[in-house]
């Protein structure tokens, strides 16, 4: 009784609240009792004056929710690509030897919940976990090196890797180092804006700096400013994309982690340059350290009246609310990620409208990637030209990639444009482990260059030349000892975990693909062309960018390595 | 804006078009007696563009359009069964066909054959198996038939009934539709109004008269499993 009476505290705060707030009060459910239960859901219902069958099924879509008891401390085990080179395996076997359990099962004692997880965003520190323990919290764990540190709830320190050129995102970064509001300074470029710039001008600033967006899409940053500013409707909204979850991808984590002010600064550039009254920073549920950062940061930020009410003494206000994920890549999609502040499941939105129009609660909203937004402020305070002076006219600037498997120094580098990717892994990262045998640039989402194919450029202009794509700047590096049928494997389980379920073909297509790519050591005469017309499929015939790159690698591979796929090899 | 009573013009396989702005591809192929297949879609409940099933190629695009929700702009070309089209097509029904049992769906039927959808293209392929469900006097649902068009929860939801006693759980291929913690439906906000019934294009959902006299019930064990005896109201009150 004394929980439920915890629990009814929890909703009992959120009275007066909306639809929007299911998420965050789920989560103080979920993290005090471990699950959301029947009644609680009802309460919730009551205050927020949303029917439980959608309860319900927001609960069902994210995969950090759940509707019945698990273990006291449940630790979700990272099995993707860069984690599987890491040996990952190994260590889940001996996790669930020890404990007694299979993956996704609770000991007899209530005391553990084994589950597997897709990428953790931890990459560099391969392998990872993300450990959520009842009526305390999550952390992440990174390296796991043994069961024991795991099961205690010991933090491994982790320095950060950050390395090349820091030009804009990275000068003054320190490893295992969160710069202060004080280290940071005053956000000068916001003062600049404020009192000498018209919300015009920040814009045509940023367009004319060619900024990009760097999530993946690359659309022109301040032409969507320009789009929104202009849109019919009040309020508008500024939105930070930081669902990083892109496998592969974790550039976001380490500026969270490291710049949060730098992030604020160009959230609070946007939210000025379309006259933006809120914003929000939509971070995914598995970064627990970066969201508590990113929330020290805002309240440092408050008290020195940076953000809230008349900003420095402008006319200019602003909130800046953090929300969390619940675990679910697709909310990185843009109109998913609307979604799930507004307290839904998590499905991607038909297109157009577009959110510029049409965006958060329906109204005009400019949605930003977080490094896309980092790189603001020094466009500001230095002009468009001082930022062109990196990179090629296409891809200007500097650009953030994450590399992690089998090079000496796997981390995130601040490249400037035009650098080639064997610049990049021989130089920055210090070479290879091994003999390379193939690279997956763009994530999950990306395709396969083979070893002799890496001396394509690193712009966006580039690599498309070169049939693939720099998406969200992952970049995996396989040895020729593995397998890279182990790999598509991976990535199969990948998109048929993630995959919304809302269009048929990626739906259905995501399961038959990884069923195929399953039994990819003893194929069935026929899985390579089955594999093509899926891939086919869900490339031409899906609603949002999931589906329509889910085969993007599987596809690039069945060019590249026919003989992966040959029954009898 | 464009205003609704502008005309615009288009070529759909070959044929121009002139239709009201605003029309969709589905709706400007109708009108001139082409055949455009769906499955998610109804007139009475909002389009979400679901199946796929409906897509074309509109000016040779890297992506298909769902006919059912794009509207026709002025100048589009649209094929409505080239090579591409097809293989996506017979493709999705080959994939929902090794996932649900469409033996109750004789729309659907009639597509794979029109699309030479081969039924064992994915061999060794999970199906999704539920147990039928017999929880009420008025329908019985069998979700191993459920395509997922989601009809059922938009009527009884903001589209028609505004009851909610419906919702999708899970995600993906794990996506089915429930009440809220799985509930009988007489423990629902269901009020039992049979829109959900009368739009479902399987043999998921069924009135439990029909499902009675498939099973042989006689007249005795029909009006005993179909009313609300009272026994039925105490349980549920």
């Amino acid at each position: 009784m004394a929980e439920m009476t915890r629990l009814g505290e929890i909703v009992a705060r959120y009275t007066g609240r909306g639809r929007d707030a299911l998420l965050p009060v789920l989560w103080e459910v979920q993290r005090e009792a471990g699950f959301v239960d029947a009644e609680t859901a009802l309460s919730v219902s009551r205050t927020l004056h949303v029917p439980i069958a959608d309860i319900y099924g927001v609960i069902g879509f994210y995969s950090l929710f759940s509707d019945e008891p698990e273990g006291e401390t449940v630790i979700h085990v990272c099995t993707d690509p860069s984690c599987g080179l890491a040996g990952v395996d190994s260590v889940l076997d001996g996790l669930c030897a020890q404990l007694g359990v299979r993956p996704g099962e609770t000991t007899a004692d209530g005391r553990y919940t084994i589950k597997r997880s897709t990428c953790l965003g931890l990459c560099e520190h391969a392998p990872a976990a993300l450990v959520c323990r009842r009526g305390e919290g999550e952390h992440s764990h990174a390296p796991v090196t043994d069961s024991e540190t795991l099961l205690n709830g010991s933090r491994p320190a982790r320095a950060a890797v950050v390395g090349g050129d820091w030009h804009v995102f990275f000068p003054g970064v320190e490893p295992n180092h969160t710069e202060s509001l004080a280290q940071y300074g005053d956000y000068a470029a916001l003062r600049h804006a404020l009192l000498a710039l018209t919300p015009e001008q920040v814009s045509a600033e940023v367009e004319a700096a060619g900024l990009v967006g760097r999530g993946g899409a690359g659309f022109p940053t301040g032409m969507k400013w320009r789009f929104t500013r202009g849109a019919g409707g009040q309020p508008h909204y500024a939105v930070c994309n930081a669902d990083e979850s892109e496998p592969g991808t974790f550039k976001d984590r380490v500026l969270m982690e490291h710049r949060p002010h730098l992030l604020l600064e160009g959230l609070l550039l946007c939210a000025y340059a379309i006259q933006a009254r809120y914003a929000f920073v939509f971070i995914r549920g598995e970064y627990p350290e970066a969201a508590a950062i990113m929330e020290t940061a805002i309240r440092e930020a408050q008290s020195a009246g940076l953000l809230g009410e008349r900003i420095m003494g402008t006319d200019f206000s602003c909130s800046v609310e953090i929300r969390r994920g619940g675990g679910a890549y697709i909310c990185g999609e843009e109109t998913a990620l609307f979604e799930a502040i507004e307290g839904k499941r998590g499905f991607p939105r038909i297109k157009p409208p577009y959110p510029t129009t049409h965006g958060l609660f329906d109204r005009p909203t400019s949605i930003n990637n977080v490094e896309t937004l980092c790189a603001v402020p020094a466009i500001i305070s230095n002009g468009a030209g001082w930022f062109r002076q990196w990179g090629t006219e296409k891809s200007t600037g500097t650009k953030l990639v994450s590399v992690s498997g089998h090079v000496r120094r796997p981390g995130v580098y601040e490249i400037s444009f035009g650098l080639t990717l064997r610049e990049l892994l021989e130089g920055h990262c210090a070479g290879f482990v091994g003999e390379p045998q193939a690279v997956l640039t763009g994530g999950a989402a990306g395709t396969f260059l083979r070893a002799d194919e890496i001396d394509v450029p690193l712009t966006f202009e580039g690599l498309q030349a070169a049939g693939t794509t720099l998406g969200s700047g992952a970049v995996m590096v396989f040895n020729t000892e593995v397998d890279l049928r182990d790999v598509l494997r991976r990535l199969g389980h990948f998109f048929a975990h993630e995959s919304c379920g809302k269009c048929f073909p990626c739906q259905l297509g995501t399961r038959r693909q990884m069923e195929i790519l399953d039994r990819l050591a003893q194929p069935l005469p026929g899985d390579a062309e089955r594999l093509r017309d899926i891939g086919l499929t869900m490339s031409e015939a899906s609603l949002c960018g999931l589906g329509q790159t889910a085969a993007a690698a599987v596809l690039s591979a069945l060019r590249k390595w026919p003989a992966l796929f040959a029954a009898g090899s | 804006m464009s205003d609704a009573s502008e005309m615009i013009t288009l070529t759909i396989d070959g044929q121009q078009v002139a239709v009201a702005a605003g029309t969709t591809i589905l709706e400007a192929a109708r009108s001139v007696g082409i055949d455009v297949p769906v499955i998610c879609y109804h007139e009475a409940t909002t389009a979400n563009g679901l199946c796929r099933v409906c897509v074309v190629d509109a000016d040779g695009g890297r992506l298909l359009q769902p006919a059912c929700i794009v509207p026709c702009r002025a100048g589009m070309v649209v094929e409505t069964r080239n090579e591409r089209v097809e293989r996506s097509r017979r493709t999705i029904l080959e994939m929902l066909n090794s996932a649900v049992n469409l033996a109750e769906a004789p729309a659907i039927q009639a597509l794979l054959d029109d699309y030479g959808a081969q039924p064992d293209r994915f061999p060794a392929a999970e199906k999704r198996d539920h147990a039928l469900i017999d929880d009420n006097p008025f329908y019985v649902r069998d979700y191993s038939q459920c395509v997922l068009c989601w009809r059922c929860v938009q009527v009884c939801a903001e589209d028609a009934q505004y009851t909610y006693a419906l919702t999708l759980d899970h995600r993906g291929f794990e996506t089915h539709v429930s009440t809220a913690f799985g509930v009988p439906m007489l423990d629902s906000s269901c009020v039992f109004c049979g829109q959900c019934v009368s739009v479902c294009p399987t043999g998921a959902l069924k009135p439990k008269i029909e499902f009675g006299l498939e099973q042989g019930w006689t007249l005795e064990q029909i009006w005993e499993n179909t009313r609300f005896l009272k026994k039925n109201r105490r349980k549920s009150g």
